[in-house]
């Protein structure tokens, strides 16, 4: 197995937590984000889709998910940006034994709300919702998801039936969001007891009702920190905008040369403002007439501009999965995104320019930014 | 007489690196051997075992040499000087080589002796 190397980030250093197939990287920028060094891999031969940073009440621990495919999954942290990893006696999440149900991937971590330090939520395949309250030691399924009379005629999709979203209201402390792959996007006001769907206006392209209650295959979902109101949606065929926290969405694909695609990102304090890659189709699920163009809007979708300075532009059939973009909070905000050939771009401007942070890796599945 | 268990190299961390492993009283179903293992070795349990009690689909348990799946599962009888080896299965993405007990070009005997050998998994 190969030796990691390791990464010595200081207090404020921006850093990119890569998941890829075969493990977990960890890369530490300098202050301009122009120049990256790579640690890792961590979990070699393991499948990473989920990781995650908590650096609530001085925390500096790194969460990682990963999978093997012999052994199964559970998650796993490091307070030493990857140094040494808990490495935990029994699974941590998994399903309760009359659930029916055997874990299959962790698809996404994320830390509570400010005020809630001991709190994890965690999105997996088969799609379910868990969360922890005592920082991550113990774990339990979320009933009133899992209870729910949908859950029978959700559908997996070619990623499998996995719960990929989990967003948290900034303003109201007990309205959570999930997104499914195939089930659509769902919404609990009370703190997860109770949930109903939230996909109107949003289109099933594979079903013969267009417009179901749920059913949709939701890609992405984010929400904008400082106007919670508004959301932008990647759809499997589709780009939607919400102004009233998803009671219904619009079509915003306008100029885009496909609506189909994975990523979607938001930018940290402009709510008017995101970037997406398109893909040509889900026959052909490749960046069109091979060219990587990120698109940018900075008109809320009522236009899109295509990226492409320092992007490769010729026979470059790439693809980049739902949770392979992230944008990080700094100003102006920095966009990266990793593809499934292993390749790491990104961008200091807000997509002005592009530049290759690291190439060579196992295929990306994962990209999340984060502060150290 | 005790029960032998053969810990692929993935696991051994689990083991305090011992590639083998004896235990007393594992004999009777393949049920109650694991469990035995999962006794003195907690962390094995789930690494094999998913929540709902079944081994892990790319997971073989060989009995004296024959798949466990082969023979009633979970139920299959290990005798009380049996040979129990876990194995990842080629399928699944392993990275390494199988070994060549695990492609079935050696017979069972030689195992234990491969085995004891062979210190680093396919894994």
């Amino acid at each position: 197995m190969p030796q990691p190397k390791h990464v010595t980030p200081s207090n404020g250093d921006p850093l990119l937590l890569i998941g890829t197939m075969k493990g977990a990287f960890i890369a530490r920028g300098d202050g301009r984000r122009r120049s990256w060094e790579v640690g890792g891999p961590y979990f070699p031969g393991h499948a990473v889709y989920a990781m995650a940073l908590d650096g609530r009440e001085g925390r500096r621990r790194i969460w990682a998910g990963p999978n093997s495919m012999h052994w199964g999954g559970m998650l796993h942290s490091t307070d030493d940006f990857g140094r040494t990893w808990t490495n935990p006696v029994v699974g941590n999440v998994k399903f309760p034994q009359d659930a029916g149900a055997v874990l299959k991937q962790i698809w996404q971590i994320a830390p509570g709300r400010a005020h809630e330090p001991e709190t994890l939520y965690c999105g997996v395949e088969p799609a379910a919702l868990f969360v922890s309250r005592d920082a991550g030691e113990t774990w339990s399924i979320v009933e009133g998801l899992w209870n729910h009379p949908h859950r029978p005629k959700w559908q997996p999709g070619g990623g499998g039936l996995c719960l990929h979203t989990i967003i948290l209201d900034p303003e109201r402390p007990a309205t959570i969001r999930i997104a499914i792959s195939t089930g659509g996007m769902y919404v609990t006001e009370d703190g997860g007891a109770n949930w109903r769907a939230s996909n109107s206006g949003v289109r099933a392209q594979f079903l013969p009702d267009k417009y179901p209650e749920f059913g949709q295959c939701v890609h992405k979902v984010v929400q904008a920190k400082g106007r919670p109101s508004r959301m932008f949606l990647q759809n499997h065929w589709g780009l939607y905008r919400t102004d009233d926290r998803g009671e219904t969405w619009t079509d915003i694909a306008n100029g885009v040369p496909s609506d189909f695609g994975f990523p979607i990102g938001i930018h940290p304090s402009n709510a008017d403002t995101a970037w997406i890659v398109p893909l040509e189709s889900d026959e052909f699920r490749c960046t069109p007439e091979g060219k990587l163009r990120v698109y940018r809007t900075r008109d809320a979708g009522a236009s899109w501009e295509p990226l492409t300075k320092g992007l490769p532009q010729d026979a470059a059939f790439e693809t980049v999965l739902r949770d392979g973009l992230a944008v990080d909070a700094m100003s102006p905000a920095g966009v990266f995104f990793g593809t499934r050939s292993g390749k790491l771009f990104g961008s200091a401007d807000e997509g002005d320019s592009w530049s290759l942070v690291a190439d060579g890796l196992p295929p990306i599945i994962s990209v999340k930014t984060a502060v150290a | 007489m005790a029960v032998l268990f053969i810990i692929p190299g993935a696991l051994r961390a689990l083991t305090g690196g011992r590639d083998e492993v004896t235990i007393d009283g594992a004999a009777g179903s393949l049920s109650h051997a694991l469990s035995q293992l999962w006794t003195a070795y907690p962390a094995l349990r789930d690494r094999v075992m998913t929540e709902a009690g079944d081994i892990r689909p790319h997971i073989n348990v060989f009995v004296d040499g024959a798949n466990a799946r082969d023979i009633g599962g979970l139920a299959a009888p290990v005798g009380a000087d049996a040979e129990v080896v876990l194995l990842p299965a080629v399928s699944g993405g392993c990275c390494g080589r199988p070994s060549a007990w695990a492609r079935g070009s050696l017979p069972f005997r030689s195992h234990r002796r491969h085995a004891s050998r062979r210190r680093r998994g396919p894994c």
